[in-house]
């Protein structure tokens, strides 16, 4: 179990048919390869704005995913992170609506998003409580919390300076897709080749062997969930400015989806594997099969029953894959 | 990090678990009781029970998969995958009502055994098999609803969910009947404790020759029966079938569960722990609703509940060590 520890660093060594099937490279081809087929089917779903709208309306989850997938690398799981999201967009819009001044309304939802997270960590590292159960509660309180303060209104009337979604990046570049490929690009290097990055994997790998080489992993631990809050935190502040109005209830299923981005890339909840590259292309796949399906001409009313067919399929490919390498080390 | 309680110690710190649970619980029926005089009533307690039915056929199971280390969050999901292949069957396909109900019954054990497979042989880990089934399922009853509900049920059909036998919900007696079931099966039969003995120590367990992988599949595949149960008992109470019956089933079950203090890393708990714990989150919710707190600030006092009783739980465990 142990020879997974540092799978990245024992890739790029690797013959280069086991580089071109990493799990990245296939979720690219995936991407590119389904873009061809349903272009062909009907070529409107290749048109520019459907694939500007696949990654701004999905830009949220991906950058969700980077705090996820380092929280599963390590071998825990939060399932508090989608009615966080709608308490902090609620937040937020509530502070524009009321006439904060915009870097308020834009830092609060990131400061509040690591201290909730930063608590969680904090009970899963030095209390012992499995992350499981601390997530759970947390939901409860958190959903239970937002519906009965805000009675299920929705948040309209939003200033326009509030709203991300109107500012693009070299007159291009919408600013919710630069921030999903920067947060994504940074998280990445960061746990690639600075070392309190790869305490993530050591931490999830093994955690006696990370704590002897000198390793914290309970300070790693809560590290992790405070990014995490902090991913929590640009996530919603995408979710809040995405439309002119914020829905003030927990977007019911966010979690999940946000799981299953992470684990559609890669990342394994044993611990110690996966790449947030990995997590951003998965949730971009996720949202282009959505699409696609309008596009084929599939009820949308079946979108979930594909999206749950797709990640069992991945995941069984991918413990499939990694038994066989294993078998393969051996050898 | 000693997961693995001997067995001489496991059983004194579950009693103290429930005793503790169940001491609380007193104390908040007595308050909430002097609270509010509709409470301690037995027209409301019976009818407690009749709510709290659909989530306890689900829990008990539910404390067999967490016993063995695992979990199911594709319970909710599989009600209502359960309900829309119920009422599609009869509505859509002709099926006679008796032999729907059947059907979705098997469907569900069939859900159920599916994440079992995927368990057991392509040893997916069980939070991931179940999160994706999770979607799955609800998107197989999304598709096959495509949004139409059913309804026009004939009368004898709400006997379960809304009739009653000697003044007692029809349902709690299923409810009652499974827990004593449940119970024995978990303490009394060499399949009940194969569970603890998976949940301590799996690679142990297989070197003992248990039957680790059909005993495991047998807990998700009765999870999955069990969900279409409460699936029929739902439909049966609320006299109509749509595709997002039982969302959030699978947190309230877990909930019943672990606040009964069965321990999430497997290999403790009792079904008496779990009925504790489901009657607590009811009452609670009941006895809240009654004083003037919203539906849904009581899931605020769930969370809060969870969490601070597994903290107690584990510190005193602390100390004792």
């Amino acid at each position: 179990m142990s020879a997974i520890a540092l799978p990245r660093a024992a890739a790029a060594r690797a013959p280069l048919w086991r580089r071109v099937s990493s799990q990245e490279t296939l979720l690219a081809a995936a991407i590119i390869g389904l873009a061809v087929v349903v272009g062909l089917i009907n070529p409107r779903f290749l048109a520019a704005n459907n694939l500007a709208d696949i990654l701004l309306g999905n830009a949220y989850i991906a950058v969700a995913a980077i705090g996820m997938s380092m929280v599963i690398i390590t071998g825990n799981i939060d399932i508090s992170v989608g009615a966080l999201i709608g308490v902090l967009a609620t937040v937020s819009g509530s502070l524009a609506v009321a006439g904060a001044p915009i870097a308020v309304t834009w830092l609060a939802p990131l400061v509040l998003g690591v201290a909730v997270m930063g608590l969680q960590g904090v009970v899963v590292a030095y209390l012992g409580i499995p992350a499981i159960v601390v997530t759970l509660g947390m939901l409860s309180i958190l959903r239970g919390g937002l519906i009965s303060v805000t009675g299920g209104k929705w948040i309209t009337d939003l200033p326009d300076a509030f709203h991300l979604y109107d500012i693009e990046i070299f007159g291009v570049i919408p600013m919710p897709v630069a921030i999903m490929a920067g947060a994504t690009i940074l998280a990445a290097a960061w746990m690639r080749w600075w070392p309190r990055g790869r305490a993530i994997y050591a931490t999830g790998g093994n955690a006696e062997a990370a704590r002897l080489c000198g390793v914290s992993p309970r300070r790693t631990l809560v590290l992790v969930f405070l990014l995490h809050g902090f991913f929590a935190g640009v996530a919603a502040l995408l979710f809040a400015t995405e439309l002119r109005v914020i829905q003030s209830t927990t977007p019911s299923g966010l979690e999940f989806t946000v799981i299953t981005a992470s684990v559609v890339g890669g990342v394994s909840i044993l611990g110690g594997v996966g790449t947030v590259v990995g997590s951003t292309l998965a949730a971009i796949l996720i949202a282009e099969i959505t699409s696609a399906l309008v596009f084929i001409n599939v009820s949308p009313f079946w979108t979930h029953a594909v999206q749950g067919a797709l990640i069992l399929a991945t995941v069984i490919a991918d413990i499939v894959r990694r038994r066989r390498r294993l078998a393969g080390d051996v050898r | 990090m000693s997961a693995v309680p001997t067995s001489a110690r496991a059983p004194r710190i579950i009693v103290r678990h429930e005793i503790i649970l169940a001491a609380i619980l007193v104390v908040a029926l007595i308050g909430l009781g002097r609270l509010n005089d509709r409470f301690l009533t037995v027209d409301n307690l019976l009818n407690q029970g009749r709510l709290m039915t659909e989530v306890g056929l689900i829990a008990l199971p539910m404390t067999f998969v967490i016993v063995t280390g695992g979990i199911d969050v594709s319970v909710g999901a599989m009600v209502g995958l359960c309900a829309i292949v119920l009422g599609y069957s009869w509505k859509n396909l002709g099926f006679p009502l008796p032999l729907a109900i059947v059907f979705s019954l098997g469907v569900g054990a069939a859900a159920g055994l599916a994440n079992g497979l995927l368990i057991t042989r392509v040893r997916v880990p069980p939070i991931i098999t179940t999160i994706a089934t999770l979607t799955l399922f609800r998107g197989l009853a999304e598709g096959i609803s495509q949004a139409h509900s059913v309804r026009g049920y004939p009368e004898w059909f709400y006997f379960l969910g809304q009739g009653a036998v000697f003044g007692v919900p029809t349902q709690l007696l299923i409810l009652l009947v499974a827990i004593v079931v449940f119970g024995v099966a978990l303490d009394r039969t060499s399949f009940g404790r194969t569970l603890y003995a998976i949940g301590s120590n799996e690679t142990a367990a297989r070197f003992s020759a248990l039957p680790v992988d059909r005993i495991k599949l047998a807990a998700y595949a009765l999870s999955g029966l069990m969900s279409g149960l409460s699936a029929f008992v739902l439909v049966s109470r609320v006299t109509t079938t749509r595709s997002d019956m039982g969302m959030g089933y699978e947190l309230d079950a877990i909930a019943a569960v672990v606040l009964g203090g069965t321990s999430i890393f497997g290999g403790s708990g009792t079904i008496w722990g779990t009925v504790i714990g489901l009657v607590m989150i009811q009452l609670l919710k009941n006895g809240l609703a009654l004083t003037g707190v919203k539906g849904d600030a009581t899931i605020v006092v769930i969370g809060v509940v969870l969490i601070a009783s597994v903290l107690i739980a584990s510190s005193l465990q602390r100390r004792r060590e």
